[in-house]
């Protein structure tokens, strides 16, 4: 099984453009989650940790996932999610989602390297309302992803457990490489991020900034270096 | 506006920096009227706390005047308000259960990872505090932006004065939960070590809450003095040996309540270098570093051990078999401001607290350097800075 994984499971060089795009996009085949979820069941056979935090492969696939508990109704979580044109408000490197027209199809336009932006067309593949939903890039799209994110009741009064999973085959050719340059951040930091301002969205109705002004809202932080303080 | 601005090690000054915007729905701007210098800001003075940026605004004990409001901020114009120094969204899981200091909600994303990466999860933002706690603005200056206003600040009577409110905002709440995870009980002998700001509202708080006896360890002798008008006993640890002297005065027994408000902030939130800093910090800061050990050793079986000093890296040769040998209750955390606001204040108001006993020197905002300066040179005087934006210079 280790020889037929040439892709570690945790993306090492990638980005969170890749992360918005496995959000966003979706891409020619099922193979990525389906790699995952026949990993994850014999994964099960070992422990009950998710599928997604074994030290394993899936194949050519890149697979990241996260879990937040966020302190609202499922069902508003889920609609909220389900309207693709509000996630722009807490993914960073979404610009905009537009609705195109049957099978809930969608363009998602993701922010490219050098203020350029890369449309990707998805399509839901599967969903269960106030449940769970499952998105693809059609075929032919320059990047292979697929993405799904389930709602469960969480505990008690503790609101919901929202789990995303996003998988994706790296790219080649020219679009690869300049994404492959381009990307800083493993896309799980991305998710990660993504999802907890999802929940300050949700929890608080904005998402935390220490911006002084408006202007400086968004990039406050790239526009001054950090320092590190001398030794004492 | 004008604004005390971080600049480097031991290099701060005031500065003309762009006024401060509504820039989320729930956003108050406050006009300052009283701002602290509090101990914790001399760690940033030092340049121990990294994620620190030239030009950071200081300060998180703050109070003054709604000025402007945000669509749903539940603050009106002209009301007075105290600032808590922590920043609670009210929402979370956290706020809904009064543990407001570990919000979810309130330190920005992209700043979460490195006091995750530390801790295991991420620390909540508060103002003037580095980039680990979010790279807010602080509140030594004219205005500050106060976000999710409808949550912290408490809107305070116009019969009472600045001084007497201004320390709601963090060290008077926070003595009083020191107190309170010690779960103090009437026939209680109960042990300060650290006679700042917060031991000295520990010390109160303890004697409020029925304690028989409080004694106060320090080696300033002014400060030492303090905790002795509050009623506490006193141990110079210069002059005595505090262990046995702590035996005796219990009657063998030990103490019942211990309280360590020295912390070791200067170990604090050090993510690089985090083993070379402590080794340093233990060389040179031995009685600061001496001062939870020997808490842990004098308190009782049984008994109770409290920590509203600030820790923020690893502690070498913990007494961790005294701890479960002696079978001790441990609390700590950073101070849940906003659950004990409203109560003080009616403490405040009936006279039970005093809070402006320990002020030493009020300055000019413009003056702030100076009293950072002299707060930091000259501990045993200059017990607590407060700073007034409407008043003049004098230099």
């Amino acid at each position: 099984m280790q020889t037929e994984n040439e892709v570690s499971r945790r993306p090492r060089n990638v980005t969170a453009l890749f992360v918005a795009l496995a959000f966003t996009v979706g891409a020619a085949g099922a193979a990525g989650i389906t790699a995952f979820r026949r990993n994850k069941q014999r994964q099960r056979q070992g422990d009950d940790a998710p599928g997604y935090t074994a030290r394993r492969n899936f194949r050519q696939y890149e697979v990241s996932g996260r879990t937040v508990t966020i302190a609202r109704p499922r069902e508003e979580l889920y609609a909220f999610w389900r309207d693709f044109e509000n996630l722009p408000k807490f993914m960073e490197n979404v610009e905009k989602v537009r609705r195109t027209g049957p099978n809930d199809r969608a363009i998602w336009t993701i922010k490219a390297p050098g203020r350029t932006t890369v449309d990707v067309e998805t399509e839901i593949v599967r969903e269960e309302a106030g449940h769970f939903m499952a998105w693809r890039s059609l075929p032919g799209s320059d990047i292979d992803t697929e993405g799904r994110v389930a709602f469960e009741d969480a505990p008690g009064q503790r609101g919901t457990r929202v789990t995303a999973l996003i998988a994706y085959k790296p790219p080649g050719g020219k679009l690869g490489k300049v994404i492959a340059r381009m990307l800083q951040r493993e896309p799980e930091v991305q998710a990660r991020h993504d999802l907890k301002r999802f929940k300050m969205l949700m929890e608080t109705g904005e998402i935390a900034t220490s911006a002084r002004r408006r202007d400086e809202a968004g990039d406050a932080d790239s526009t001054r270096r950090h320092v590190q303080p001398e030794e004492a | 506006m004008r604004a005390l601005t971080w600049q480097g090690t031991h290099n701060v000054r005031v500065d003309t920096v762009p006024d401060p915007q509504i820039v989320n729905p729930r956003d108050a701007i406050i006009a300052v009227s009283s701002t602290a210098i509090c101990g914790s800001d001399l760690h940033l003075y030092d340049g121990v706390i990294p994620g620190m940026m030239p030009g950071d605004i200081l300060g998180h004990e703050f109070m003054g005047e709604v000025v402007e409001t945000g669509p749903d901020s539940s603050l009106m114009k002209g009301q007075r308000v105290v600032v808590p120094f922590g920043i609670s969204c009210g929402k979370c899981f956290f706020c809904s259960h009064h543990e407001y200091s570990a919000c979810s909600n309130s330190n920005p994303v992209d700043k979460q990872d490195l006091s995750a990466a530390l801790y295991g999860h991420a620390m909540s933002g508060l103002f003037g505090y580095s980039h680990l706690t979010g790279g807010y603005s602080g509140g030594q200056a004219e205005y500050v932006r106060v976000p999710f206003s409808d949550v912290g600040p408490i809107v305070v009577p116009d019969g009472l004065e600045d001084d007497q409110v201004l320390f709601l905002s963090d060290i008077l709440p926070t003595g009083w939960m020191a107190a309170k995870n010690a779960d103090i009980e009437p026939d209680d002998t109960v042990a300060v070590w650290g006679c700042g700001p917060v031991g000295l509202f520990a010390i109160q708080a303890a004697l409020v809450m029925g304690a028989a006896r409080v004694i106060a360890i320090d080696h300033w002798p002014h400060r030492l003095e303090l905790a002795r008008q509050l009623g506490a006993d006193i141990i110079n640890f210069r002059e005595s040996n505090v262990l046995e002297a702590l035996m005796e005065m219990s009657g063998g027994l030990g103490i019942d309540a211990v309280i360590d408000a020295v912390g070791m902030e200067a170990h604090g939130f050090a993510i690089e270098n985090l083993f070379d800093i402590a080794k340093q910090k233990l060389s040179y800061g031995a009685d600061r570093a001496t001062a939870l050990r020997e808490a842990l050793l004098a308190v009782r079986r049984c008994g109770k051990v409290s920590i509203p000093g600030v820790y923020g890296g690893m502690a070498d040769k913990f007494p961790l078999g005294a701890v479960m040998q002696k079978g001790l209750q441990v609390r700590t955390g950073q101070t849940h401001v906003q659950a004990f606001m409203g109560e003080l204040l009616e403490k405040i108001e009936d006279g039970t607290l005093d809070t402006t006993f320990l002020i030493s020197h009020r300055l000019p905002l413009e003056e702030a350097p100076r009293g950072y300066r002299s707060f930091h040179d000259n501990q045993n005087e200059w017990t607590k800075v407060v700073l007034k934006t409407g008043m003049n210079s004098l230099h």
